[in-house]
């Protein structure tokens, strides 16, 4: 009974760093992807193991078609702090994009196409969800070619094994 | 800040052994550093990019992102992660003795 009780004090010694990080991206916005690339490409920069998986919108970022036409959202979003009907008007979230873009590239921050290049280049590892790619007919033939492989949500978990997922 | 020898020369480094004083470095202190940093020898397209990051810190006071790291300095972005294992700009930074760049990109 002691020894069960001086058991539970035990705690496990935690890891004084991240080896790996597995990413998924969910969203198609400007402000849905950038989070999700600049953590990955951080990670790789400081010598971290990443995985990026894309799903449902998020696989915007990786279609040959629409990876360079990513928009902010300029409508449903409290924090571009517009009344919503200003942000409805055509072409106005062409332009708030046009901005971010120019605001970006002074940070040196790549266009999207870009940056998943950029990432794919530093070794992190590039992945289409299959229930997301099922759902929209999609094929490996739509994608970039640093996408590495269409994966289930299994594989996914399987490829995390170790790594902290984040969520964006 | 604290003073330590490195190739028997006393500099001034950060708490994660970055050069505070990019003046202080050489090239035998950019040999040590590299040794102790996983990468056992420095070869002329290591010294590539160490040279590139130093000059560019020096000319413009940061140290350039990945991006332009991997567009301009003459190593593409694949290379210099083989080069450097553990974070190109960061380690390059480290052994050029210069400080850690401080962007996130």
């Amino acid at each position: 009974m002691t020894e069960l009780l001086e058991d539970t004090h035990h705690t496990p010694a935690e890891p004084k760093t991240i080896e790996k990080v597995s990413i998924v991206i969910s969203k198609g916005s400007l402000e849905g992807i950038y989070p999700g690339l600049i953590m990955a490409n951080g990670a790789r920069m400081e010598g971290i193991e990443a995985d990026v998986f894309f799903t449902f919108f998020g696989l915007d970022a990786i279609r040959k078609d629409r990876s360079a036409k990513i928009k902010v959202a300029t409508v449903g979003n409290p924090g571009m702090h517009l009344p919503t009907l200003l942000g409805a008007i055509p072409g106005f979230s062409a332009l708030a994009t046009k901005m971010m873009q120019r605001q970006m590239e002074k940070l040196d921050i790549p266009p999207i196409p870009e940056f998943v290049e950029l990432i794919a280049d530093s070794g992190a590892g590039l992945y289409a969800c299959k229930a997301t790619v099922d759902m929209f007919g999609l094929t490996m033939d739509d994608f970039v070619p640093q996408v590495s492989d269409i994966i289930t949500v299994g594989d996914f978990y399987e490829r995390a094994a170790g790594a902290q997922i984040i969520f964006t | 800040m604290t003073m330590t020898l490195i190739a028997d020369a006393p500099v001034d480094v950060d708490a994660e052994g970055f050069l505070t004083d990019p003046g202080q470095w050489n090239e035998q202190i950019a040999e040590a550093i590299a040794e102790g940093n996983g990468v056992p020898e420095l070869t002329d397209r290591h010294w590539l990019v160490v040279r590139f990051m130093r000059e560019r810190y020096l000319a413009t006071g940061t140290a350039p992102t990945i991006r332009s790291l991997g567009k301009e300095s003459g190593v593409p972005v694949k290379e210099l992660y083989q080069l450097f294992p553990k974070g190109p700009a960061k380690l390059a930074a480290k052994i050029g003795g210069i400080p850690k760049p401080k962007g996130c990109i």
